[in-house]
């Protein structure tokens, strides 16, 4: 890897996890401007071929799933397992750090932690909700109250989500220096050990033993 | 509560209430109706209703519009919009289902009986159902006679006490409130006296003929 004047790199994502990021979010985009053709009434009248743009919407949710499930078989599941769990724990430090105090942080920080968390609820739901809107049409029996309900607010908080990943990612200028580990893969490690203090210190510690 | 059990018990926590949201969430677009401005309910769905439409969506002129009414009659008919409000006006507050799960509750209606178009176009015996064919092509369906027959079907040219908007199927549109609102054909210009019904453009594509609203559904017959 060719050094640079702002120093060396570290590794921060590897190729399953970027794979599964970059599957989820391109899922997420075709289904989001199909979903708002759909949804909007101005868009709804103006595209106006329904069945094709719904089939479009279903085909790609189908997509979706079957990506997200060879990823998870076929990938590393031994990081992805890890990844998780490290999400799964809000430790005093992420406390602190989420009631806005200066706290060490690991590789993953506590607001990308609950985004994580929230992102895979989401599209847990979405799966769940958008089955039966597309079953309940074909068997009355499955219409629920709320269903619509439930799939529309995810559009709007997993959209709300979005806009604040996509500034945190793309503008801000403390943290857009993450962008890299998603795209090639790894970050630098001047900026890591500002931001990710303890991940960069157990990465060390675990290359010296 | 250990380190682990706090994201994990957030994240189920989400889950379950997302699942619980299938059954218990009420149409909140109905409350964000009264809360936000005009301006925005334009672009984002908050009264309700949520215009679907199959193919581009028709402007008709009421005053060139013509219904025609033909199959099993003594000769075909065609009526003006004028003729339509000739026949004896009937009324009705009714609730609208979609089957995609959103309704509007208490929606007022006014227009004619099918009873009276049959009579007025000089129906023949031998009828057993009535095809209606949408400005809209290719969006049709079909009622047994029986079904529209029923005391709560019309065909529609008022909604909540003014002429059917472009959006809503204007100048006139079938209202069968018991099934869900794929059956309630909008910009009818067309309807034929069949002796058997036809699958619709949604039937075609999996939906139920009979789509009677089913007590499952949360919101009761």
């Amino acid at each position: 890897m060719p050094e640079t004047s702002r120093g060396s790199r570290i590794a921060r994502f590897n190729r399953t996890e970027r794979l599964l990021h970059w599957a989820h979010a391109s899922s997420f985009f075709a289904m989001l401007a199909t979903g708002l053709i759909l949804y909007l009434p101005s868009l709804s009248t103006l595209i106006a071929h329904r069945q094709i743009v719904k089939n479009v919407h279903l085909w790609v949710a189908l997509a979706w799933g079957a990506a997200i499930v060879l990823i998870l078989v076929l990938g590393d599941r031994k990081r992805l397992s890890d990844d998780w769990h490290e999400i799964e724990t809000i430790d005093r430090d992420d406390r602190r750090w989420l009631r806005r105090r200066r706290a060490p942080q690991g590789r993953f920080n506590a607001g990308q932690k609950l985004n994580a968390l929230l992102t895979v609820a989401f599209g847990l739901l979405f799966a769940l909700s958008g089955f039966f809107l597309w079953f309940g049409e074909r068997d009355h029996r499955f219409i629920f109250a709320g269903t619509g309900t439930v799939h529309d607010l995810l559009t709007l908080f997993s959209v709300v989500l979005l806009v604040g990943h996509l500034y945190l990612a793309l503008i801000h200028p403390s943290t857009r220096h993450a962008l890299r580990g998603i795209t090639v893969g790894d970050v630098d490690e001047d900026w890591a050990r500002g931001h990710h203090a303890k991940w960069v210190e157990a990465e060390r510690r675990s290359t010296l033993r | 509560m250990s380190d682990r059990t706090i994201g994990r018990a957030g994240f189920f926590g989400i889950l379950g209430a997302g699942a619980l949201g299938l059954f218990f969430a009420k149409d909140v677009t109905g409350v964000l109706g009264r809360a936000v401005p005009a301006s925005v309910s334009a672009l984002v769905p908050t009264s309700g209703w949520r215009i679907y439409t199959v193919a581009s969506m028709p402007n008709l002129d009421p005053a060139a519009y013509r219904l025609r009414v033909d199959g099993i009659v003594e000769s075909p008919k065609s009526f003006s919009l004028a003729d339509l409000q000739a026949l004896p006006r009937a009324e009705q507050v009714s609730t609208f289902h979609c089957v995609t799960g959103w309704s509007v509750q208490n929606v007022r209606w006014a227009g004619v009986r099918l009873h009276d178009v049959l009579k007025a176009a000089g129906a023949r015996t031998g009828v057993q159902a009535l095809r209606f064919v949408s400005a809209e092509v290719p969006y049709e369906d079909s009622l047994t006679l029986m079904q529209a027959l029923l005391p709560d079907v019309m065909l529609a040219y008022e909604m909540d006490g003014k002429p059917i908007s472009r959006a809503h199927g204007a100048p006139v549109r079938l209202v069968m409130p018991e099934m869900y609102g794929y059956k309630s054909v909008k910009w009818v210009q067309h309807i034929e006296l069949a002796r058997a019904t036809q699958p619709g453009y949604w039937e075609q594509n999996g939906y139920d003929a009979d789509a009677w609203i089913g007590r499952s559904n949360g919101f009761g017959a």
